[in-house]
């Protein structure tokens, strides 16, 4: 069916209307946050973090222990009004994120979620059986490897920290940043 | 639009940091219409998150756990109909709009004439809420 008909589409044109004729958004507001969660706000920030942590120790360190403060400098448009935590991926500790009730993700750092981040079975299996998931996600962990799963909230936030490539010390940092993914950032795949 | 769900397919993005997350430009309206109004002050977006939670948990507690395992298909499940719902519901419990503007609004829409063959389907969209 065309967008026209889709009863939700007719409903949310609707409800815009509605409001609009109240005077309390604009159809340009509208425009303007779509386009800035759609185009400006991505996971290219979270990725800049994560190289920038790869490459410099004392930052990385401060990220760690106060990720919130350590971000703030970067200037990330809207901001990261929650508390940030990131996580450490180490050879035995993998992290992967999650937000079981809703949709709770690091906005300023990754965007907005993808699809499958929002998905009951997503939300329920990666807290029942991680490594499962993960390894449809094609990431076999070792059996002596730890997984953790953290659970976003209103307030908390996380962020993965993947493990650093081999080569991150020796290639440029705009290299690296292009290598990170988001999803590496969630904790479902590697930096390669 | 995509309605099936897939973790394989999520498996393999492409290696591309920016893929979209609106899968009709409906959802993006809906989106920036429920930020837009928690960012001017409206409602508080945590008040909006709860209502998300509240549409989500209805959906989440009519999944028996165990036909999430194995071959049994995921009940579809669109994350942007509960967030539509969850808008709606905000806006006519904080009295910001009147749930009767609301549906003479959609009948007014639904009557126009690229949308003149599905006048009576709405109330029945959302048929996966039951349980």
């Amino acid at each position: 069916m065309t967008e026209e008909q889709n009863p939700a589409a007719i409903r949310a044109e609707a409800i815009e209307s509605l409001l609009i004729e109240k005077g309390l958004i604009t159809a340009a507001a509208i425009d303007e946050v779509v386009e800035r969660y759609n185009e400006r706000i991505g996971p290219l920030n979270g990725a800049r973090v994560v190289a920038r942590a790869w490459r410099d120790a004392t930052f990385k360190r401060a990220l760690l222990s106060d990720a919130t403060a350590a971000v703030a400098p970067f200037e990330f448009e809207g901001g990261q009004t929650e508390k940030l935590v990131v996580v450490e991926n180490t050879p035995k500790v993998h992290n992967v994120v999650v937000c079981t009730l809703c949709s709770c993700y690091p906005w300023a750092m990754l965007g907005l979620p993808p699809r499958w981040y929002k998905d009951p079975a997503y939300r329920s299996r990666i807290v029942r059986e991680p490594r499962r998931v993960l390894a449809e996600f094609g990431m076999q962990l070792e059996p002596d490897v730890e997984v953790r799963v953290w659970d976003s909230s209103a307030e908390v936030r996380y962020l993965v920290l993947p493990q650093a490539p081999d080569d991150a010390t020796r290639v440029s940092e705009e290299e690296l940043v292009a290598r990170v993914t988001r999803d590496a950032m969630i904790g479902v795949e590697r930096v390669a | 639009m995509t309605q099936t769900y897939e973790l394989g397919g999520a498996a393999t993005p492409p290696m591309v940091n920016g893929e979209l997350v609106f899968e009709a430009p409906w959802q993006g309206r809906a989106f920036g219409i429920a930020r837009g109004l928690a960012e001017r002050g409206v409602y508080a977006w945590d008040d909006f998150r709860a209502a998300l939670i509240e549409q989500i948990g209805a959906f989440d507690r009519g999944i028996d756990a165990g036909r999430l395992d194995s071959a049994v298909p995921t009940p579809q499940f669109h994350y942007y109909d509960h967030f539509l719902r969850a808008l709606e519901s905000i806006l006519i419990a904080r009295g910001v709009i009147a749930q009767g503007d609301l549906v003479d609004r959609v009948h007014a829409f639904e009557g126009r004439p690229e949308g003149h063959d599905h006048a009576h389907r709405h109330e029945h969209d959302h048929h996966h809420h039951d349980h």
